[in-house]
């Protein structure tokens, strides 16, 4: 009998993979830095904290499974709205928001995962537009529920554990994002760790080489599509939480392209890639609002060009071919 | 002399397929007992790959039926019918060209244990799971390889891959399409001597082009020729028929 | 005396014969090079500013400027096809989607700069202006014009793919690359001239739009998705696909507005939506 507590050397090498570095410490140590170095931008911050949680759960159907969705804010405006709604005619405690609200979309995810699984390629992404751009009609067409174009009035959120109220000055709106976000990143990094993860990536690796090992890929992809809806729709429920208001805008093809590009900007599948694209893009849009907003469109076009031919896995995976090289000297 | 006991353990019926007008296989009726050490030869286009495609169920035949181990399969998709213990090869690397091999063969693993659909522990926890892909990798020698990632190992390496993979799900039956195909000279032999090794509970049907292997390693062969088979028979009888001869020295050109 | 659905119909097909002509293009070389560009609607953006400065801006009769918008946007595809595309071919679908959204923002952007934002006025040329009094329905002059281009477009394709040596190249190799290669077609350059033409007609369909649904430099994004739709609904590399799925989709679009306007653009969505998981290949596409 072999004894139990020693670990073999493969046993190591794979737990090895999922250690965490400094790199990784020395970045969720820098997002408290706001706290102290930018506290008049505590709401841009919880903004991006959102948008970046948002982003993961995109990573997770895409950088991980490779379902290329463009309709992804479907579920993000799903969670906003129920958030939103629960608030208005149940109760304004925060917690169970956003458990109603990734219920809701994980239903929504669960629902359409039977559609997204059958399908690859074009037929794919126009599905994923089509479902996306159909959700927006429905929010848009149901104005007795949502408010329509002048979005969703009422929302009234209660003070987080009964003492933390959410204001203007943005400390309880940031540091509940920015906890959600941390705890949510923390199951997800366990998630591509776990077998499941594994499946996912072989998956995206080889589609046609699963079926020939015994997985059952489109079981898998529904999985995977229903926990990203759900995730999404926990951020797009952070933002109407942390705004008190739901808008047309949390629901509509602008979010689903932005949160794609910002995932590519940072490199997909790799856990951070979205977070980091979220942080850049929301920062630099930022800067830029205050020039008209096509002269924006001009250099995220220039950017996404740029990534595509010159940096195809996106920041990250830039920066990792270039630490491989430099190692390697 | 196969003893009549001996069980049949993949079968097909007067299996057809065809695309419009092109027949790609015509009637086919094969029988594979335990432990049979099967070559499936004939020129190129013949429809060997198709046969193995039909088999495994990347392809739904336009009539007939597959039988694994008794059981009808024939509407079974692939992996339903991996789990039943068929498993093949390809003949053009279909590995994972991001995750090294110690990943590919535990996910395979993974998959037959029913685990692949656990996100919340890490893989690392499953020690068994990891130890039988190691060994499986150790077994084909490619124990000091399991850390490189596939698409940074040597050609011949990938195809020992290819194997290992099919081998992770413990199957019955193995087809295996051109286990070589395009390993330089000096890496084939490690290839063959894989093949070898398999357990002689383990049933193989292979497809080769070189006919020193199929020699070497089949116990019976079966023609296949544009589609349909032309004959079947020992080494001995097969390479004695002047029809063989024919088809692969080519009086009649097929395409 | 005709009932005024009849109306709705003629309408819908004539706004069908655009998106048709919009649309033609992308199909074709989605279908043969199987590259996802989305920066078609540029393409056809072009075609109708063009349009817009040499009759606004020079007096250009505006039948004169439609071969120029045609040729304009060729050549433009040319242009990026030799810089970009071509090195995309092998990519994957996503980053063929990003680099040709990429390419289609920064259209909108310069579109903005160089024209505002918006709409181009334009003068229906004098030929084209009212209509026809047919069994008690106002046919537009305009839209029978549509009708009456998109038809010798369809012509000239059909024949083109069907009868002539290009054509049956492009046959080749839409089903068959590497043996068409092997046969001695110049693969390559059958793409460009068919990705040319192809883009080359959505520039048509840009400058023919103006008159019906106005041009503004959004016009890249708003008619990419009705291209897209009509595009999956009717098949990739078909060319009876994108007219059937142009003209199911211009009648809904219309009829949807004129009866259901409360639903919106709804209807379109969900009718991709279901076709698309009735048969993922389009009406008439390959399995």
């Amino acid at each position: 009998m072999v004894p139990t507590d020693t670990i073999s050397a493969p046993q190591l090498y794979l737990q090895s993979l999922s250690r965490w570095s400094a790199i990784e410490i020395a970045f969720w140590l820098a997002t408290l830095l706001p706290f102290f170095l930018f506290p008049n931008y505590l709401s841009l911050a919880s903004q991006i904290a959102i948008t970046a949680l948002f982003a993961l759960s995109l990573d997770l159907i895409l950088g991980y499974a490779g379902v290329v969705s463009l309709g992804h804010a479907a579920f993000f405006g799903i969670g906003a709205y129920a958030a939103g709604l629960f608030s208005k005619f149940v109760w304004g405690e925060p917690i169970s928001g956003l458990l109603v609200a990734a219920l809701l979309a994980g239903l929504a995810g669960y629902a359409t995962s039977f559609i997204i699984c059958r399908f690859r390629h074009l037929t794919l992404i126009m599905l994923t537009l089509g479902l996306g751009l159909l959700a927006f009609e429905v929010a848009n067409s149901a104005h007795w529920l949502t408010g329509g174009s002048d979005g969703l009035q009422g929302v009234r959120i209660w003070p987080l554990f009964g003492i933390f109220k959410f204001d203007l000055y943005g400390y309880t709106a940031y540091s509940y994002s920015l906890a959600v976000l941390f705890l949510f990143f923390l199951g997800m990094r366990r998630l591509v760790h776990s077998p499941f993860g594994l499946a996912l990536r072989g998956i995206r690796e080889n589609l046609v080489r699963m079926p020939a090992i015994g997985a059952a890929s489109r079981a898998h992809i529904r999985k995977a599509y229903t926990i990203a809806a759900a995730v999404a729709g926990i951020a797009g429920a952070l933002l109407t939480q942390t705004t008190e208001s739901a808008a047309l805008e949390s629901i509509s093809f602008q979010r689903s392209a932005d949160v794609l590009v910002m995932l590519v900007l940072g490199g997909a599948g790799r856990l951070y890639g979205g977070l980091i694209g979220a942080i850049i893009f929301m920062i630099a849009r930022d800067q830029f609002s205050g020039i008209a907003p096509q002269y924006w469109y001009f250099w995220i076009g220039i950017l996404l060009i740029v990534v595509v031919m010159l940096l195809p896995n996106g920041i990250l995976g830039g920066l990792s071919k270039i630490f491989a090289r430099w190692s390697r000297k | 002399m196969e003893s009549e006991v001996t069980e049949i353990v993949l079968s097909t019926r007067r299996l057809d397929k065809n695309f419009g007008s092109l027949v790609v296989a015509r009637n086919i009726e094969l029988n594979l007992p335990k432990g049979a050490r099967y070559a499936l030869i004939g020129p190129n286009g013949a429809g060997k790959t198709t046969l193995i495609n039909l088999m495994t169920g990347m392809l739904k035949p336009n009539a007939g039926q597959i039988f694994l181990g008794g059981e009808d399969v024939t509407a079974l998709e692939p992996q339903e019918r991996v789990r039943r213990g068929l498993a093949r090869t390809f003949q053009i690397n279909t590995l994972f060209p991001g995750l090294n091999a110690l990943e590919a063969v535990t996910l395979a693993v993974c998959e037959r244990r029913n685990i692949a659909g656990e996100f919340w522990r890490n893989v690392a926890v499953h020690r068994e799971a990891i130890e039988e892909a190691h060994d499986i990798l150790a077994k084909l020698r490619l124990g000091d390889s399991c850390y490189q990632i596939t698409r940074e190992l040597p050609y011949g390496r990938q195809r020992l891959l290819e194997i290992a993979l099919a081998l992770a799900t413990k199957p019955k039956v193995l087809l295996l399409d051109e286990p070589a195909a395009g390993v330089p000279q000096e890496e084939s032999g490690e290839v063959f001597e894989a093949v070898a090794s398999l357990s002689d509970d383990l049933t193989l049907l292979f497809i080769e082009h070189d006919m020193h292997v199929v020699f070497r390693f089949a116990s019976h062969i079966i023609v296949l020729v544009s589609g349909a088979i032309f004959t079947e028979g020992s080494p001995a009888a097969i390479a004695a028929d002047p029809g063989v001869r024919e088809v692969y020295l080519g009086k009649r050109k097929h395409g | 005396m005709l009932p005024p659905v009849f109306g709705v119909l003629f309408d819908g097909i004539a706004y069908g014969m655009l998106l048709f002509v919009l649309s033609v293009g992308l199909s074709v070389t989605l279908g043969l090079m199987n590259f996802v560009n989305l920066a078609h609607c540029a393409f056809a953006m072009l075609g109708g500013y063009l349009t817009a400065t040499l009759v606004n801006d020079f007096n250009w009769s505006f039948f004169a400027t439609l071969p120029l918008a045609f040729i304009a946007a060729a050549t433009a595809s040319i242009a990026f096809e030799r810089v970009f595309y071509r090195r995309l071919y092998r990519a994957s679908d996503l980053d063929q989607v990003l680099l040709t959204i990429g390419i289609a923002f920064v259209s909108v952007a310069i579109a903005a700069y160089l024209f505002g934002t918006a709409q181009q006025p334009i003068q229906t040329p004098p030929l084209l202006r009212g209509a026809i009094d047919f069994l008690g329905l106002s046919l537009g002059k305009y839209r029978l014009f549509l009708i009456a281009i998109a038809l010798v477009v369809t012509i000239l394709l059909v024949v083109g793919i069907e009868y002539t040596r290009f054509g049956a190249q492009v046959r080749a190799a839409v089903d068959n690359q590497r043996m068409a290669g092997g046969l001695g077609i110049n693969v390559e350059r059958t793409f460009a001239v068919t990705f040319a033409l192809g883009s080359g007609l959505a520039g048509l369909g840009g400058a023919l739009a103006i008159e019906i649904v106005g041009l503004d430099p959004n016009f890249s994004f708003i008619y990419l998705v009705y291209v897209l739709i009509i595009v999956s609904v009717g098949g990739l590399g078909s060319i009876a696909g994108s007219l059937a799925a142009a003209i199911l989709i211009g009648v809904s679009d219309i009829a949807g507005k004129y009866y259901f306007p409360e639903l919106g653009a709804f209807l379109i969505y969900l009718v991709m939506v279901v076709i698309l998981m009735w048969r993922p290949s389009g009406l008439f596409g390959r399995r």
